[in-house]
This record gives structure tokens, C-alpha cells and sequence, in this order.
């Protein structure tokens, strides 16, 4: 009897673990993945409707709310000869370049980024995991920068080209990048963050300059960031899916 | 066509070998977004999982992450020395899960320290990208599905016919309890409309615990958010609607399960039939005793 009962109950295991197995195989095949992914444009174009009449801002918060440890996620110290330098001489050689699809590249340092207008804002940071955390952010609006810098009229994307290499490759193709489109890097509270919470924006949370896009996922906002490259296509970047973690199956629209 | 099967059931109704009345029960419509709405859920529940173990704790409130309290967390504990243990905790009371949630044996035979085990997530392995692709996927087709719902359940007039409570029905209520309580199912008559308890578990379920799933999920979305921030205000910030996803997503579970025990009490066989053919056969009523 108790003998049927366990024979019985290792067929249904080996009956489920069947049909898991299957599950997974489904998960891997790429048809499956473009099937599943089509509803990253429902995602992208439902947001849209509503986000880009009158761009809303993301809510802010008043400085009590501010998280007392904000979590520091993904590279918290780039593991490179080059950033270990940049660190040792306070970013003082560090550079931003922009370039790319603009009639005027430029050159900026951290004291010029931190005598242009500026915008401070608390505000709420989704990460893909689940958590939110609130934190204050200094920085330059992207649109300025990019107004300074005047796009042609063939730009579509703005790429950030950054210091960390999450899988520490000899090669760099673990190097972090990111990309949005205009309607976000025009947005009011697109900015390039150069301060956390009044204080030089620390290491584990992108010394010397981050982006901050707030009505997306953490994984959108590239930390240190080296380059700012207006292009029309991200294709022929890294895997050609616009970023580090688009290139491992994550959506490029993180607006959920 | 449906008005003309009743009408015809009703002045000959159709009988199965054994002699029984069958009634037609579900239209074709209900059939449909029934299943559909099903395997939406199961896909929905499991791919959920798999998104919950990437951050394996519930928050109240706007803000949460690991240095912040949690109302509840699945976790691995190393010990210093042998196997590490798996934690449940709800509020302060911890419960040693080992083997199941925190700590459990993967497929391949070795010892994993996630939170909800292999063989309740989509994918079986860790993967958060492939777990989002599958429950955004199958929100979309949920969320159609179930609208689509509504709008036939009112135009067509089964929410009012079938599934609003009559008079009686409330009054009956007590009744009905002590009947599902001996596990006594109606017969005759009786079992050719939903009982009270029944009608009240399906309004719950389609008014009250989808659309909160819904809601909730997509308060979560930062972009949704910033458009709608009384969205997640509603249920007391961003984390509070993932605890409450979370929780309503378990109330769907213990909904499910109920429902399985249901059917299994009252019928397997003639349940599904109903749910895949429409046709549900009545059992008679038994013959009253004389005094």
C-alpha cells in the first residue's frame, strides 16, 4: 500500500518535474522570448500615452523621508587601474565627454558640470529586485547639456558609456552602459547627478557622475559614467540591445 | 442560439443515460475567459514567485530595502558550521523552513539558498529577467481577458442572473454555511444556480481580488506613478502594494484551493464537463421521508 502510495507519489514528482522541465525549456527558446517580449512595447507604448502629455515629474519627497542606507546595487567600486587613479586624485583629471550625433562635442570637467544650472530632487529609487529606496540628487538636467552641445537631427538615443565592468572581462564587453530616447533625456528630472543627499556623490553610488532617469528602474541609471554618445541606432553597441542588463534579457523600457 | 437551447431545455430538457436533467450551465464565453483567465493565473503566481526571490521580503510603507524592517522575509541563514537553515518570518514569529522556502535541495541536486523553491516558479532556476518577460506577457493577457469579462458579464446579464445574491440567498446564508461545513452539496433545483456562498466567493474573486491585483501591480511601476501618484498613495506607498499584491495573490491560492475541493466534492467529472462542454447534469433531489 505505502509502497503504491510512493511509487505513486515519484511518478507525479517525475510527471511534474516533466512538465517543468519543459517550462524551462519554453523560458530558453528565443521564439518564446520574442513572443514574451512583445509585451514590452504594450509596456513602452501604453506608458507613453500617459508620460509624454505634459511629461509629469516623478513624485518628490521631503528631505525626512530619505532612506539612512541607501542600498548600493551592482559595481560599488569599479576595479580599474583608471577609476583607482580618478579616485586617489579626487576626479580631478576626470573628464565627461559628449559626443556623438552633435554639432558641437565637448569636454566637461567636474567643476564646470558643478557651475552649470542645476536641480535637486528626493525622490523615490525602484530597483528591478523589488526594493525602493529615497535619496536626494544633485545634478545637471541632461537637456542642458545637450542643448549645449546642439543635436543634429538625426538623434534618437543618448548612450552612457561607464567606468565599471560588472564581469570584470579583460575585453570590455562588461563595461556598463546604458541608453534612453528623448523623450526621457529631455525630461525635467533626467539629470547628471554629481551630489547624494548634499554630500560628493560617494563611490558605491557612482563617483564622480551618475544618471538619474526617475521614472524607470535602477538599472537604467548607469553609474560612473565616462561618456555621453548621441547616436540613432544602439544596435552596434555591446550586444545591440541598448545596455548591460538589456544585453541579459532585462526590457529596455524599465518604466516597470 | 443560447436563448434557444433554454427555452428548448426547459420545456424537454436533454437527460444523461443514467436519466438525469442536464442543464446548460456556461456559455461558451464564460468557458473560455474561465480557462483562459486559469492558465493566466498559474503562469501570473508562478513567474510572481520567481520575481519575489529576487527580493525576498515585504515592506509597509513608500520605501524598503534590506537595511529596512520587513513584515515578512524567506531567507538562508549559513550556520558555522553544516547545512544553513531556511527562515520564514511573519512579523516577529520565525518558523524553521528548511528544505521547502530558504533553503531547499534544486533540481540537480544541490542545496539552494532562494527563497520560493524550484518547482513552484517559472523559470525553475533564478532568472528575473525571464520571470518579468513571462508575468508582463500574461498581465496583459489576464487584464484583456478579464475586461473583457466585465463587459459580457454585465451586458449579457450573467453577474446580475447568475452571481448577484437574491434576498433569499442572504437569508439562507447560515444555512448555507452549515451545508458546506457537512460538505453537502444541493440537489434539484437548487443545484442549478449558484449558492450564496458560491455567488460571494466569484464577486470577491472577479470584483475585488483581480482588480486588486491589477492595481496594486502596476502601482509598482515608477512610470505609472509619476502620471497617477495617488496610485500607490491608495494603499499607503509603492512597498504596501507589492505586500498587498503579494497578499491578495495568496488569497487567490486559498480561493483556488477551495474551489479544487469543491469541485471534487461535488463531481469531478460532471464540474469539468460543464466547464468544457457548458452541460451540467442535476442530481435529483432525494425523496423526502414522511412523517
Amino acid at each position: 500500500m505505502s509502497d503504491t502510495f510512493l511509487n505513486r507519489r515519484a511518478a507525479l514528482a517525475a510527471a511534474g518535474g516533466l512538465v517543468l522541465a519543459g517550462c524551462d525549456k519554453l523560458s530558453q527558446s528565443n521564439t518564446v522570448q520574442k513572443i514574451l517580449a512583445g509585451a514590452e512595447s504594450l509596456n513602452l507604448d501604453g506608458q507613453r500615452l500617459v508620460l509624454t502629455s505634459g511629461q509629469p515629474l516623478a513624485r518628490e519627497y521631503p528631505a525626512s523621508e530619505i532612506s539612512k542606507d541607501f542600498k548600493a546595487n551592482g559595481t560599488v567600486r569599479p576595479d580599474s587601474d583608471a577609476y583607482r587613479n580618478l579616485v586617489l586624485t579626487g576626479f580631478s583629471d576626470w573628464r565627461l565627454k559628449l559626443d556623438g550625433l552633435v554639432r558641437k562635442p565637448a569636454s566637461y570637467s567636474l567643476a564646470e558640470l558643478r557651475a552649470m544650472p542645476s536641480r535637486t530632487q528626493i525622490t523615490r529609487h525602484d530597483c528591478v529586485e523589488g526594493w525602493s529606496a529615497i535619496g536626494g540628487w544633485t545634478g545637471v538636467p541632461l537637456s542642458h547639456l545637450l542643448q549645449q552641445s546642439e543635436l543634429m537631427p538625426n538623434a534618437k538615443y543618448i548612450v552612457f558609456r561607464c567606468a565599471d565592468d560588472l564581469l570584470n572581462s579583460q575585453d570590455g564587453s562588461g563595461l556598463y552602459y546604458e541608453s534612453i530616447d528623448m523623450v526621457d533625456a529631455f525630461h525635467p528630472q533626467t539629470i547628471m547627478a554629481y551630489a547624494m543627499n548634499g554630500q560628493a556623490l560617494p563611490v558605491p553610488h557612482g563617483a564622480p557622475l551618475r544618471l538619474r532617469v526617475e521614472r524607470q528602474l535602477g538599472y537604467k541609471m548607469a553609474k560612473y559614467v565616462m561618456q555621453i554618445q548621441v547616436v540613432d541606432d544602439f544596435s552596434k553597441i555591446g550586444f545591440g540591445k541598448g545596455g548591460f542588463w538589456e544585453d541579459r534579457g532585462y526590457e529596455w523600457y524599465a518604466g516597470i | 442560439m443560447t436563448a434557444e437551447i433554454a427555452e428548448d431545455s426547459i420545456q424537454n430538457p436533454p437527460r444523461t443515460r443514467s436519466g438525469r436533467e442536464l442543464i446548460y450551465r456556461h456559455t461558451v464565453f464564460v468557458r473560455v475567459s474561465h480557462w483562459l483567465n486559469a492558465f493566466c493565473f498559474l503562469v501570473l503566481l508562478m513567474s510572481g514567485l520567481q520575481i519575489f526571490n529576487a527580493h525576498a521580503m515585504l515592506h509597509w510603507g513608500v520605501k524598503g530595502d534590506e537595511a529596512d524592517p520587513a513584515i515578512f522575509s524567506i531567507y538562508a541563514e549559513d550556520q558555522l558550521e553544516g547545512p544553513p537553515i531556511g527562515w520564514l518570518q511573519i512579523g516577529s514569529a520565525k518558523f524553521n523552513t528548511t528544505g521547502v522556502l530558504g533553503v531547499f535541495t534544486d533540481r540537480d541536486g544541490f542545496l539552494s539558498g532562494r527563497a520560493f523553491p524550484w518547482w513552484i516558479t517559472l523559470p525553475s532556476y533564478q532568472s528575473l529577467a525571464e520571470g518579468r518577460r513571462w508575468h508582463f506577457f500574461f498581465a496583459w493577457l489576464l487584464a484583456i481577458n478579464g475586461f473583457a469579462y466585465l463587459i459580457y458579464g454585465f451586458v449579457a446579464g450573467h453577474f446580475r442572473r447568475d452571481m448577484a445574491p437574491t434576498n433569499k440567498d442572504v437569508r439562507g446564508l447560515g444555512r448555507s454555511i452549515l451545508d458546506h461545513l457537512r460538505l453537502r452539496h444541493p440537489r434539484g433545483d437548487a443545484a442549478k444556480r449558484y449558492n450564496v456562498l458560491q455567488k460571494f466567493a466569484y464577486l470577491t474573486v472577479v470584483f475585488v481580488l483581480f482588480p486588486l491585483m491589477i492595481v496594486t501591480g502596476v502601482s509598482m511601476s515608477p512610470g505609472i506613478d509619476s502620471a497617477a501618484p495617488w496610485l500607490p498613495d491608495l494603499f499607503g506607498g509603492r512597498q504596501s502594494a507589492r505586500t498587498i499584491h503579494f497578499i491578495t495573490a495568496a488569497s487567490l491560492v486559498l480561493f483556488v484551493l477551495v474551489h479544487l475541493l469543491e469541485v471534487l466534492l461535488a463531481g469531478v467529472f460532471n464540474e469539468m464537463r460543464s466547464m468544457i462542454t457548458g452541460w451540467f447534469s442535476v442530481r435529483p433531489q432525494k425523496p423526502r421521508r414522511q412523517t
